[in-house]
């Protein structure tokens, strides 16, 4: 599965990375908010009064990388978020207790629904194709690119977008805090959409070559995937894009597969950029597909030429284990 | 490689009944299951009516054999699924059994919510909005979609495979499709597929601001339809493929033969006039079945009775069909809409219709929207020779899925 | 309350409750809010709905009534000058 336009919106400005390049700066604070653009490009002004940012982000980068591929009506859409559409829920809920269930307005729960921001790519675009959306927490971004390749086989010299999109909202960072998941590391969250077929073109940033997930894997699971991975790239990964945040809960999974891929491994973590959030691997895929188009890697000192495979490995609090795997082409 | 789609198992819970007999029953009796709120808490109680399941959340914790505080939508979808795992001969005590016959299967859980774990978000919320650190956490634990299915796997000790979709009311059936293409990729051997939604304040009161709830019960597919009524429940399918099938050695009368999944990208809410997502979901379903229209003998429709969806739908099926209508009925008015759990609740609907030859009728149908006469079904009605059933979940964001089953 | 400051009125409410990238002056009294004016739609009127519940305490009953009030900001300020009940005090 090949990529031909990627796109993210993210608390670190990638947005416009094509014309103004990288600056990576972790965020700062506790709370990481994305850098959204200019819309009005992007999104009919009509339209956009109706979107909260989940929305907006989601549609904003679907559109982008839609026009990067060269693509006006793809053969499937599909979407990924853990969280849904916070802000609209959010506004409904306090509406509902404020108001004792009166005199509410439709908009808020009209917006609410998990499958807004494909709907909205849909109707922006008069997509009448398959549109589904995967709501399975950490792993939810993972199930849509399952889903792009598996529509991929059925349906050879298709073309889908396929994305994540989630948002932190007052609520929510409130909520998430207490339950402890930002005690070491900022909250944070972004969309990210890719245009993918089955065959490279002179397009093509990076081919998706496994994606693998587990959930609460046993004691040997882990290492064997990991191991079974390492094989399937032929021993050769340049590259782990870790998930790894300060203080993990989750430090010895992610000790168990760096001792597989070997500890000379190159290791970048992107959760300081992006923030911790269910979706991020969708980031992290990104800036993997960045890396690989470019054919270099240039962060945190670290300068590499040429990479030819980057991994992506992400633990998530909730259990949520997964794997992409990306080459370049 | 394309192989066959069994229908292994069935579970239902609804306001018809808290299994599948109950409501194969009710529908053979023609009894609504709407009536006038008595579980939800809510200021419209008296005003709406609703199809709740008959039974609070300690006696769903009591039959799901659940202790601590569960979301209504997570009791409701492990009930359902473990009905359809124990049809399918897949359970073994409370756990879902992985070895048959010496030979291990991949077994994999897609549920759709849309609500989740909301019936508890909403009863956190008034303490959580006076003071940031009010409310119990363990009321928000399942809020996201994921988290109900995931209580639901756990429960039932599936891990091969977790999935949840949320695409509003045509989620089920999604679950379905997505469950019967896993199969025939050969990367699971026995799919649980379906759907599950509580009936929450938020639901109702945002339905309500639509105002497409009828405050009577509901007429639909009548020419004097006023609304929906919002119901709750969870409909789950075993799905098997053939290797499992062998391996159950069951006598699996019913298929998956077609399906489709497409958008009617008109409005965020409403169907567009012409019923295009609804028209090229039905056509693709019977293109992947290899059928003609004229082969299928009934439809279960999506039928809400608001005046958009209905009239949205006939249109779609008249594009379909031409004037060659095949036997046609919604089974709303006996569940009311249960969002997320109508596609697998109306597969489950299905299945009696092919097995038994039963058309089940309308409820409180005095005009029916198509006029052509014994079209829309008013009564119970035995056929003969009913070999393909359509059945039809669109819902918000344009998002409109078909299911198409046929006996073997 | 003059029937001309209920316009201007009017005219602040809509572009808040609908959320408008829209100044007040922007919009002619007269203009129709629907389809080819402000493009408004079907959700629209129903967030107009309740706007009328809240600031004039105007229930209407049927949603169907809608687009014949909310022709334009001059129907709605008759409608609301017609059904208005008199506040208490």
């Amino acid at each position: 599965m090949y990529i031909n336009g990627a796109s993210a919106i993210s608390p670190l400005p990638v947005f416009d990375a094509m014309t103004s390049g990288i600056s990576f700066i972790p965020g700062e604070g506790n709370r990481l908010t994305a850098y959204e653009p200019a819309y009005n490009n992007l999104i009919d002004p009509k339209l956009i009064r109706r979107m909260s940012r989940v929305i907006r982000m989601g549609v904003a980068t679907a559109m982008d990388a839609l026009r990067q591929a060269g693509v006006s009506n793809p053969d499937a859409i599909i979407t990924g978020t853990a969280y849904g559409c916070l802000e609209d829920t959010g506004i409904f809920l306090k509406r509902l207790v404020e108001n004792g269930e009166e005199m509410l307005t439709p908009t808020a729960f009209i917006q609410s629904t998990h499958n807004t921001v494909g709907a909205q790519v849909a109707l922006l675009l008069k997509c009448h194709s398959y549109n589904n959306t995967y709501v399975q927490r950490a792993q939810s971004f993972e199930r849509s690119l399952q889903d792009a390749r598996l529509w991929l086989t059925e349906h050879p010299g298709a073309s889908v977008l396929v994305g994540a999109a989630d948002e932190l909202t007052d609520y929510s960072y409130a909520l998430l805090e207490r339950f402890g998941l930002y005690r070491h590391q900022a909250g944070g969250e972004g969309a990210a959409y890719y245009l993918v077929t089955d065959a490279a073109s002179e397009k093509s940033w990076a081919r998706v070559d496994q994606v693998y997930t587990l959930f609460d894997p046993g004691p040997e699971e882990l290492q064997d995937l990991a191991a079974a991975l390492l094989q399937e790239a032929s021993g050769q990964i340049d590259l782990l894009l870790s998930g790894e945040e300060e203080m993990d809960y989750n430090a010895d999974q992610y000790a168990k597969v760096s001792s597989v891929l070997g500890y000379g491994l190159p290791v970048i973590r992107y959760k300081k950029y992006c923030g911790v959030y269910p979706t991020a691997t969708a980031f992290a895929s990104w800036l993997a597909a960045w890396w690989l188009k470019a054919g270099k890697v240039e962060v945190d000192g670290l300068q590499l030429l040429s990479p030819g495979r980057i991994l992506i490995y992400q633990a998530d609090p909730s259990g949520y284990h997964s794997f992409i795997l990306l080459s370049a082409c | 490689m394309q192989q066959a789609v069994y229908i292994a198992g069935r579970g239902a819970i609804s306001a018809i009944g808290k299994n599948r007999e109950e409501n194969l029953e009710t529908l053979k009796k023609a009894e609504t299951g709407i009536g006038s709120i008595q579980y939800l808490s809510t200021a419209h109680a008296g005003l709406f009516p609703a199809g709740e399941v008959k039974a609070d959340n300690e006696e769903l914790s009591k039959m799901a054999g659940w202790t601590g505080t569960n979301s209504r939508s997570s009791l409701l979808g492990f009930i359902a699924a473990r009905e359809a795992l124990q049809e399918a001969g897949l359970m073994e005590g409370n756990r879902v059994r992985h070895t048959v016959s010496g030979k291990r299967l991949k077994i994999g859980l897609i549920s759709s919510t849309t609500v989740a774990g909301m019936d508890l978000t909403e009863n956190f919320f008034p303490a959580f909005l006076q003071n940031r650190k009010g409310g119990k956490l363990r009321m928000v634990r399942q809020h996201e979609g994921g988290a109900t299915t995931e209580r639901i796997a756990q429960a039932l000790g599936i891990r091969d495979y977790v999935n949840t979709i949320s695409t509003a009311c045509s989620s089920s059936a999604n679950a379905i499709m997505l469950g019967a293409r896993l199969l025939k990729a050969g990367e699971l051997d026995v799919v649980i597929a379906g759907g599950t939604d509580a009936l929450s304040k938020f639901t109702l009161n945002g339905f309500n601001t639509l105002m497409i709830l009828d405050q009577q019960l509901c007429q639909p597919f009548d020419q004097n339809r006023r609304g929906l009524n919002l119901g709750e429940g969870a409909g789950f399918l075993v799905l098997v493929g053939e290797k499992a099938a062998e391996l159950l050695g069951g006598n699996y009368r019913v298929r998956v033969a077609g399906y489709a999944n497409a958008n009617d990208a008109h409005h965020q809410t409403a169907s567009s006039p012409d019923g295009t997502g609804s028209f090229l979901a039905m056509k693709g379903a019977l293109e992947m079945a290899g059928i003609t229209p004229d082969q299928v003998g009934y439809i279960n429709l999506h039928g809400t009775g608001t005046q958009n969806n209905d009239s949205s739908e006939s249109i779609a099926i008249e594009r379909v069909f031409g004037n060659r209508y095949p036997a046609m009925s919604t089974t709303k008015g006996y569940t009311g809409h249960t969002l997320a759990a109508c596609g697998g609740l109306e597969a489950i609907y299905s299945c009696f219709s092919l097995e038994q030859q039963l058309l089940f009728p309308c409820l409180r149908i005095q005009h029916p929207v198509i006029e052509n006469p014994g079209v829309v079904v008013t009564e119970l009605r035995t056929v003969n020779g009913l070999q393909h059933v359509l059945s039809n979940s669109f819902g918000f964001g344009g998002n409109c899925s078909s299911l198409l089953f046929s006996l073997r | 309350m003059n029937r001309e400051q209920l316009v201007e009125e009017l005219k602040q409410q809509i572009i808040e409750q609908l959320n408008l990238q829209v100044q007040p002056a922007d919009i002619v009294a007269s203009d129709p809010l629907f389809n080819e004016g402000l493009g408004l739609d079907s959700i629209d009127a129903l967030e107009l709905i309740v706007l009328m519940q809240q600031k004039y305490r105007i229930k209407l009953a049927n949603a169907e009534d809608g687009p014949k009030i909310f022709q334009s900001v001059d129907t709605m300020a008759d409608f609301i000058l017609a059904n208005q009940t008199p506040q208490a005090g």
